[in-house]
């Protein structure tokens, strides 16, 4: 299996909670070993304890095996952490058309004070007049908000 | 000494310090999991239940780390479920019970303010996994910090109820931090080769963080006592017992069970 074929199939595999975007445009994935038939994948959890990590290894072996991979070892690491800032334009496009906001805001702001409530823009009608519904969402990494002029209620993807 | 014995009484130090920090999050992230279904709002239940899944994420995380430096063959699940009490190094604060929701929210916070503060000086550690676990647990812990101060705010600063029953949260777990900051010979040892800060050095960042977020929510700081709990020596308070019989049931009741 070559190189590109790996990443390929790698960049078909739909992020289980969030499928409107690939593990690949999640960034989790790291690196990419070929040797004949024996690929050797390296990803990095979102979340410490995020529970689609399990579904995702597999998902991985599953759609190489598809593309012919021979044998397929998955391996974990954990530097550097994750990040939000690894999501690429394109994928941020994409997170909004699903209607989930894309992270608004850098990961690394060590300035940020402790009690910060940004204003997240509605990803259906582009409106900042919205406010935090809960901090935590339906996964590790999203948050619900509501917007006040179309009344839709959105998630946001938090910057971590 | 000769070098073989140095090396292995630093691994025991070692191994300790990573317990320590691990049981921490174990404990805390048990004790958070009891909100599940319970919390006075969805939003909040959602936010306490996911909160305990990071935790229980860095748990994972240092238990597996703990497991090789140790090197008898247990793994994650066999430090979790299959250690007994006195062999559990949190420190008592995270096992006390949850107590109301501001009593929970307030615990929480105090627990996650020391975590953020350990997580920098961890970046630097010598033990490169140690590192690795604070950099991706670092951001976690923010996250929670920024949640646990605007309700620690809301709370102590809202209703005359809700005041109350938050500095009473504070009456009753003041006595617990202190522990937080007791270093040991254990913490001195992990410190000298460079593993990670001793506790004692942690109070200014923490008290930074912290008491600004107390003083805003219009809560009084209970006076030091000289009280010391003692979680970290592997000496509980009465209630961790009962908590790892919850905990350790099902895995002690079917050895090996999965699903």
């Amino acid at each position: 299996m070559t190189h590109d074929a790996a990443w390929a199939a790698l960049a078909a595999v739909p992020d289980p909670e969030i499928p409107a975007i690939s593990i690949v445009d999640l960034g989790i994935v790291r690196a990419v070993e070929c040797d004949g038939g024996q690929v050797t994948i390296t990803v990095t959890p979102t979340y410490a304890g995020c529970p689609a990590t399990e579904l995702i290894r597999e998902d991985i072996t599953r759609a190489l095996r598809d593309a012919g991979a021979a044998s397929v070892t998955v391996r974990t690491v954990l530097s550097p952490p994750w990040t939000t800032d690894w999501l690429s334009e394109d994928t941020k496009a994409r997170l909004a058309a699903a209607g989930i906001a894309p992270p608004q805001a850098r990961a690394d702001d060590a300035a940020r004070p402790l009690v910060f409530r940004p204003r997240i823009r509605c990803p259906r009608c582009g409106s900042a007049h919205t406010e935090q519904l809960s901090a935590f969402g339906a996964t590790a990494c999203k948050a619900l908000y509501r917007c006040a002029d179309c009344r839709e209620p959105f998630e946001y993807f938090k910057p971590i | 000494m000769n070098e073989t014995t140095d090396h292995s009484a630093l691994c025991a130090e070692h191994l300790r310090y990573v317990l320590r920090i691990a049981d921490g999050s174990l404990i805390l992230a048990q004790r958070l999991s009891e909100w599940c279904g319970h919390g006075p709002v969805l939003e909040e239940d959602i936010a306490l239940t996911n909160i305990a899944l990071d935790l229980l994420g860095q748990a994972r995380l240092l238990l597996s780390h703990a497991g090789r430096l140790e090197d008898r063959g247990r793994d994650e699940d066999a430090l979790a479920y299959l250690r007994d009490e006195g062999d559990f190094l949190n420190p008592t604060l995270v096992e006390l019970p949850n107590g109301d929701f501001a009593q929970t929210i307030l615990r929480t916070f105090l627990y996650a303010s020391w975590q953020q503060v350990l997580w920098e000086p961890l970046l630097e550690s010598r033990d490169p996994t140690l590192a690795a676990i604070a950099a991706k647990s670092r951001k976690e812990t923010r996250y929670h910090c920024e949640h646990l101060a605007e309700w620690v705010i809301r709370l102590g600063d809202g209703t005359a109820e809700s005041h109350a029953r938050t500095q009473a949260a504070l009456h009753y777990l003041h006595p617990y931090v202190a522990e937080l900051f007791a270093s040991d010979a254990d913490d001195a040892a992990a410190a000298a080769a460079g593993i990670g800060p001793e506790p004692a050095t942690l109070r200014t960042a923490w008290d930074a963080a912290v008491l600004p977020v107390l003083a805003e929510a219009t809560l009084e700081v209970p006076p030091v006592t000289p009280f010391r709990s003692t979680g970290r020596l592997g000496r509980h308070s009465e209630y961790l017992g009962f908590l790892l019989a919850e905990m350790q049931s099902l895995a002690r009741a079917h050895p090996g069970a999965t699903w």
